[in-house]
């Protein structure tokens, strides 16, 4: 700040030159109804800590997003080497150095638990974080009005645009939004889909048009969808779609720390005066910034409201009027409950606390889920058995009086390089092992990464036959490294 | 329109001028795009009457503009799928059943195919597991009254057992009780004999006047062992695996009448193809020899 507008923001001060807004807050309490024509608002442009940190969080989102599937990682000659790739044809999800086969997907559950417990301990110690910050429908709605900034104007700008009769100019900036949006949707639905395939080639494939038709179908979808939610419904997304907010509802307590306006202080609201008396009256000078920079067009004044995302842009409004007219800032604050109830007694404030008895059970539970997993991915076995006993006939007598029992043995090799096993027998005596198609039992080959399916008969002699039935061990081992799978199944006979 | 609008004085809406029992209906339209919607569901339906064969008649129905037919669709995914197996089958069918097993991919094509014949065509009779009843053989194990190689699992399902065919597989076992060839002491003999040589609980007196009988009476079908024959459909006598039950009870139930089982010849029934594919299945069951 240069020393002229230094002193002209000293005499602000002085005079108080704050602009009071005509702004009605489109979903204030008394105008909500069950069915109501959407009423447009225009959020204006604020400034100060929180939008700064909102900023930050949309450039960390945003370019987690799209460069994400960009990263490379190294798996070998036999893999992809994408450290983020989702491989529907294989069947296969790749996460850096973890890969999931389709019947381990109980990892995507821990992973879903995990994120649902996260939010729950977030809202439970700040409100809606996830909402008002973190959202892809925040983000992206905020990313597209701040595109309809750069080209209408802040809010009154884009209030005498639409208001305008059809001109040239008019058409030329409404056009030029339009298709900025289309295009931020275009390159949303666009990195969409390199998480599900190679992402160089695909988008060599995606503009000389070789790419499969559903990559270009789905891209035309998010596209779509990115810019009816973010350009056209964006407030009523959250309102009216999303189940969040309903829940969420559930999840504050007293100790949450929650955006709100502190009535005790703001009221009795009053325009700014010259030389007016602070002690008969409240701070709020009922300048109505709160209500201009509201995405969801509301009026924090009224309270704690579902539509409310808590991402503070109020309060970074009202701070800049407070500092302009000289009170303490924090009229609208991250606050709780307590609080508000302590100084409407007459008590001191407390500091929030954060360990209390809900977010130390949701911290508990996310550890707990955390080490489960950790422990799951660390033992995680590269060879798995599956071992089907055959139905129909449950056994066959051979001609000598031995028993025949029939074993389909689905080997899984999780390695990226071809294996050989043998197969053996525990706990089951005298018996004689086949294997379908191979002599002996130890040229049991494996393709890199895939399932192989073996056909064993076990057969005993009539007096090792069990009365029924007798359990016993399948031992798989691999003849490179030793590595040994044993899976129980079970042999059956004629019951005695 | 000119009538007089009501209005409810509580919420300020038009009343549609309905009243029950002082209860005033209140004039609440349906949402424009759901009605639009509405609209649009039936242009659309009609569109349909006429392309699609929509509208049943006294013996026919409607056929719509373009001939659309789902009997059709499903003629041609038929005709689809034969056609991709064509490439399988046009080898199977001129290919020796050694060649084919010989050869991975025509083997796996046959397992799967035999088995999906097998089903539709054996197991009413031998079970879907190929388990066999009484009467009906198991086909998993290890014994074969007509022998189990693959060329012979081939020509009984091509003539069948005792079939209409004339080169069926025909074997006859006297009713050496019915008709009176042997006494019912003799029987009783043989019967313990043959318990004996399947390695059962048996009376050693018994069944070594038996060993006389079964020399001349049995021995040239059944072998001198009871090993039996495959030539002439002569079942082994000295295993574990009985058709017909091998206890005391059923031994001289089988001696006293003979039993004839029937097979239907399956030459004209099924192609040459198919019987491939259901011979290699057979076989593969883990008793072929």
């Amino acid at each position: 700040m240069d020393q002229a507008s230094q002193a002209a923001s000293q005499a602000n001060v002085s005079s108080a030159n704050v602009e009071t807004i005509d702004v009605d807050a489109v979903n204030k309490k008394e105008e909500r109804s069950l069915y109501k024509a959407r009423v447009k608002i225009y959020p204006k442009r604020a400034k100060g800590v929180f939008r700064k940190l909102k900023w930050l969080v949309m450039a960390a989102t945003l370019a987690v997003y799209y460069l994400a599937p960009w990263i490379r990682w190294d798996r070998g000659p036999n893999a992809p080497d994408q450290a983020i790739l989702i491989d529907f044809p294989a069947r296969r999800f790749y996460f850096f150095f973890i890969e999931i086969w389709p019947e381990e997907v109980y990892y995507l559950t821990g992973l879903l638990i995990i994120a649902a417990l996260g939010l729950f301990l977030v809202t439970s110690l700040a409100g809606r974080v996830w909402c008002g910050y973190t959202c892809p429908q925040t983000v992206w709605t905020d990313l597209f009005i701040w595109v309809e900034r750069l080209v209408e104007g802040d809010r009154s700008a884009r209030i005498r645009l639409d208001k305008a009769p059809l001109s040239v100019n008019k058409i030329a900036r409404k056009t030029t939004k339009h298709v900025l949006w289309i295009l931020i949707g275009m390159a949303t639905g666009g990195a969409w889909i390199f998480y599900f395939a190679d992402a160089p080639t695909l988008l060599v494939d995606l503009f000389t048009f070789q790419a499969p038709i559903v990559a270009y179908s789905t891209v035309a979808i998010l596209a779509g969808c990115t810019y009816v939610f973010g350009g056209m419904m964006r407030e009523q997304v959250c309102t009216y779609m999303c189940p969040w907010p309903r829940i969420q509802g559930a999840l504050v307590d007293e100790e949450s720390l929650i955006v709100s306006y502190k009535d005790d202080r703001g009221e009795q609201r009053a325009p700014f005066r010259k030389n007016m008396d602070w002690d008969t009256r409240g701070d709020c000078i009922d300048c109505n910034q709160c209500v201009a920079v509201c995405p969801m067009g509301i009026d924090i004044r009224d309270g704690q409201q579902l539509e409310c995302i808590h991402c503070a842009l109020c309060i970074d409004a009202c701070d800049e009027v407070m500092t302009r007219i000289n009170r303490p800032l924090n009229l609208i604050s991250y606050d709780t409950y307590v609080n508000h109830e302590r100084r409407a007694a007459g008590q001191p404030e407390q500091k929030p606390r954060i360990f209390r008895a809900r977010t130390v059970i949701y911290a508990a539970l996310i550890a707990i889920v955390g080490l489960i997993m950790l422990a799951a991915l660390i033992t995680r076995s590269t060879l798995d058995i599956n071992i089907l006993h055959d139905r129909n006939p449950l056994f066959v007598k051979l001609s000598d009086g031995g028993i025949r029992n029939g074993y389909t043995i689905k080997i899984l090799n999780k390695q990226h390089e071809i294996r050989r096993f043998e197969i053996a027998i525990e706990g089951l005596e005298n018996a004689l092992i086949s294997v379908v198609g191979q002599e002996g039992t130890s040229g049991l080959t494996v393709p890199a990464d895939r399932l192989a399916q073996f056909r064993v008969f076990v057969s005993v002699p009539a007096a090792n036959a069990p009365d029924g039935r007798e359990d016993f061990n399948f031992v798989v081992t691999d003849l490179a490294d030793g590595n040994r799978a044993i899976n129980d199944t079970v042999f059956r006979g004629p019951e005695q | 329109m000119a009538h007089n609008v009501e209005k409810d004085d509580v919420t300020g809406i038009e009343t549609t001028g309905h009243e029950w029992d002082g209860i005033k209906e209140l004039n609440n339209p349906l949402p424009r795009w759901w009605l639009w919607t509405f609209y649009a569901c039936i242009i659309w339906a009609v569109g349909y009457w006429v392309v699609y064969p929509t509208w049943p008649l006294i013996s026919s129905h409607t056929k719509g503009m373009i001939g659309y037919s789902s009997r059709q669709d499903v003629v041609d995914k038929i005709a689809e799928a034969k056609a991709a197996q064509a490439q399988y089958l046009d080898r199977i069918e001129v290919a020796s059943l050694a060649d084919i097993r010989a050869d991975t991919e025509l083997l796996n094509f046959s397992l799967a195919g035999g088995k999906s014949a097998f089903a539709v065509n054996c197991s009413q009779c031998h079970g879907q597991g190929a388990q066999g009843f009484v009467g009906y053989p198991n086909l998993n194990d290890d014994d074969w009254i007509w022998g189990g190689t693959p060329e012979e699992i081939s020509a009984t399902i091509h003539y069948g057992i005792r079939s209409a065919h004339d080169d069926t597989r025909y074997s006859v076992m006297p009713a050496f009780g019915k008709d009176g060839l042997l006494e019912r002491q003799q029987i009783n003999q043989v019967v313990e004999y043959v318990l004996k040589i399947s390695g059962q609980e048996h009376d050693e007196a018994t069944a070594s006047e038996g060993q006389t009988v079964f020399a001349e009476q049995c021995s040239s079908c059944h072998g001198d062992t009871g090993q039996g024959l495959h030539d002439l459909g002569a079942p082994r006598l000295s295993d574990a695996i009985w058709l017909y039950g091998g206890d005391r009870q059923a031994l001289r139930e089988t001696v006293t009448n003979a039993r004839f089982g029937v097979m239907p010849d399956w030459t004209n029934r099924l192609d040459e193809a198919t019987i491939k594919q259901l011979a290699i299945y057979v076989h593969s069951l883990g008793g072929g020899e």
